[in-house]
């Protein structure tokens, strides 16, 4: 996958997970969190999508990863480039 | 008696919200009960496949956000739908309220089958890997669940729980909100019961297994209890909230009064996991009779619980006849389930509210697909297939009984 598609399949996620959202105007350099209300129960979600979705396991300890679209496109695409 | 207490300690009903297959509200449920309208359906569970059940339509997104309703659960969506209609309905200043001293109580028969279920089937398609496992599992199976997702939408601090009491939760909803305006532990009360029972495909197999699940080429006329042919459960989702508050502060504020809560009672059979017990049944009815300071006679509507079960409609007709003797002509009895299905933890909620509207059109609604009376069912007031004008209705007793002997009965006297 492009980091473009990547992209595309982290918005399909958070479509679901934050169905009241406009997602229109996301700024990709900017904390999911600043921009939506997103708790960490939610950020759950968006791991266990993509463990579900994409079968990409995610450590605990690089959760912080997923901060922001740009840092997870980023962190995402060396796992998902072969898909 | 329950004229003696001071008001501070008289519990009235000041606002009403439900969600039955018949209807969203408590006027469009009375329409249906008096047209002798049924709100069962063809149902298709998973696994299971084709039955009949009682299905609710109500607007989740009326009171909940999108984002609530994935996160939550069914019996949350229901419990919120109905809490917020009973506000509503209550004409409480709500903005104003002080959210700490409202208590929210909420009858269950089961909670999280449904929940565990749905989580098992997707795991099957990870081959059981339980990483699959969501972590939204134990909020949405915690037993407060229903009342929490309550709580959370309506801002209330003051205590929540749910009250575990199978299918006589409804009730018990009612009661624990009595005693705890008694107890001065809220002001006001939210309580009823819930229930998303269709959603969970063991409910039905369970019955089935038991031969205890209705069966009937017309889904509507599935539910037929003391008719001869009845075969047994239609299983109903639903739910009824009721706003409880103290006389005087209701009046205090010019509340609609729908009733006074005059009596109650509950009780154990300690006999059978399954099978219903007639004389502690009767003893439970006597006991929220002498409670309310009346007599069997002083009643004017029962409203039974009978299932259409074979065994459960007989034994509760031998409890009436118990109590209710041969002088009981006066009291009318009818059965609401006949119209619903059996909402398991909102069935006494829900049957209490269709009769409440009693007060004020002076109607007793029927117990409809009676086709041929089983003669151990004959009850002297027995209101069959049409609704009976009666002029005034001043007292109602709802019965509400429920697996491994629980029983209760809540009566409600007009004010």
């Amino acid at each position: 996958m492009t980091a473009d598609e990547i992209r595309k399949a982290i918005l399909e996620i958070l479509h679901d997970i934050a169905p009241d959202e406009d997602l229109s105007g996301l700024k990709d350099e900017v904390p999911l969190r600043d921009q939506l209300p997103l708790d960490s129960m939610d950020f759950l979600d968006i791991v266990m999508e993509l463990r579900k979705r994409y079968r990409i396991q995610i450590p605990e300890e690089e959760y912080t990863e997923l901060a922001s679209m740009a840092s997870t496109v980023k962190y995402l695409e060396p796992k998902m480039k072969d898909m | 008696m329950a004229t003696e207490r001071p008001d501070h300690q008289r519990i009235v009903i000041t606002g009403v919200g439900l969600s039955a297959p018949n209807g969203n509200s408590l006027p469009e449920f009375r329409h249906a009960l008096l047209e002798g309208r049924s709100g069962v359906s063809a149902f298709e569970t998973r696994y299971f496949g084709p039955t009949v059940a009682g299905v609710c339509d109500f607007d989740e997104l009326r009171h909940q956000k999108r984002k609530e309703v994935r996160r939550g659960t069914r019996a949350g969506s229901v419990g919120i739908f109905c809490a917020s209609e009973a506000v509503a309905d209550s004409g409480l200043d709500w903005e104003n309220v002080d959210r700490s001293t409202v208590g929210i109580y909420v009858g269950v028969t089961e909670h999280g089958n449904v929940e565990t279920e749905n989580e098992i089937f997707l795991i099957k398609g990870f081959d059981y890997d339980t990483q699959y496992w969501s972590h939204h599992h134990n909020p949405r199976t915690v037993a407060n669940n229903p009342a929490g997702e309550i709580s959370l939408n309506l801002g209330v601090t003051g205590p929540h729980y749910t009250l575990g009491a199978a299918c006589a939760a409804g009730n018990a909803g009612i009661i624990q909100g009595v005693q705890m305006l008694r107890l001065e532990e809220c002001d006001v009360a939210l309580c009823g019961g819930v229930s998303e029972s269709i959603h969970s495909f063991g409910i039905f197999a369970s019955f089935n297994s038991q031969g205890a699940l209705a069966k009937h080429e017309s889904p509507e006329r599935a539910s037929r209890p003391f008719d001869a042919d009845r075969n047994g459960i239609v299983v109903a989702e639903g739910g009824c909230m009721f706003v409880l508050e103290r006389l005087d502060a209701a009046r205090a504020r010019g509340a609609k009064i729908h009733g006074e809560i005059a009596g109650y009672a509950m009780n154990s059979d300690a006999t059978d996991f399954v099978l219903p017990d007639p004389g502690r049944q009767a003893e439970c009815i006597h006991l929220a009779l002498r409670r309310a300071g009346m007599n069997p006679e002083d009643i004017d509507i029962v409203s039974t619980h009978a299932t259409s079960t074979v065994s459960g409609d007989a034994q509760e007709c031998q409890a009436l006849r118990q109590v209710w003797g041969d002088n009981g002509r006066h009291t009318l009895m009818n059965n609401t389930k006949s119209f619903i299905g059996h909402a398991m933890g909102a069935a006494g909620a829900l049957e209490l509210a269709g009769n409440l509207p009693a007060f004020d059109d002076g109607v007793c609604h029927a117990s409809i697909n009676l086709d041929r009376l089983d003669q151990q069912c004959e009850l002297p007031g027995l209101v069959a297939n049409r609704p009976r004008e009666v002029g005034t209705i001043n007292t109602i007793l709802n019965n509400s009984f429920g697996m491994l002997g629980i029983n209760s009965v809540v009566i409600v006297k007009r004010v």
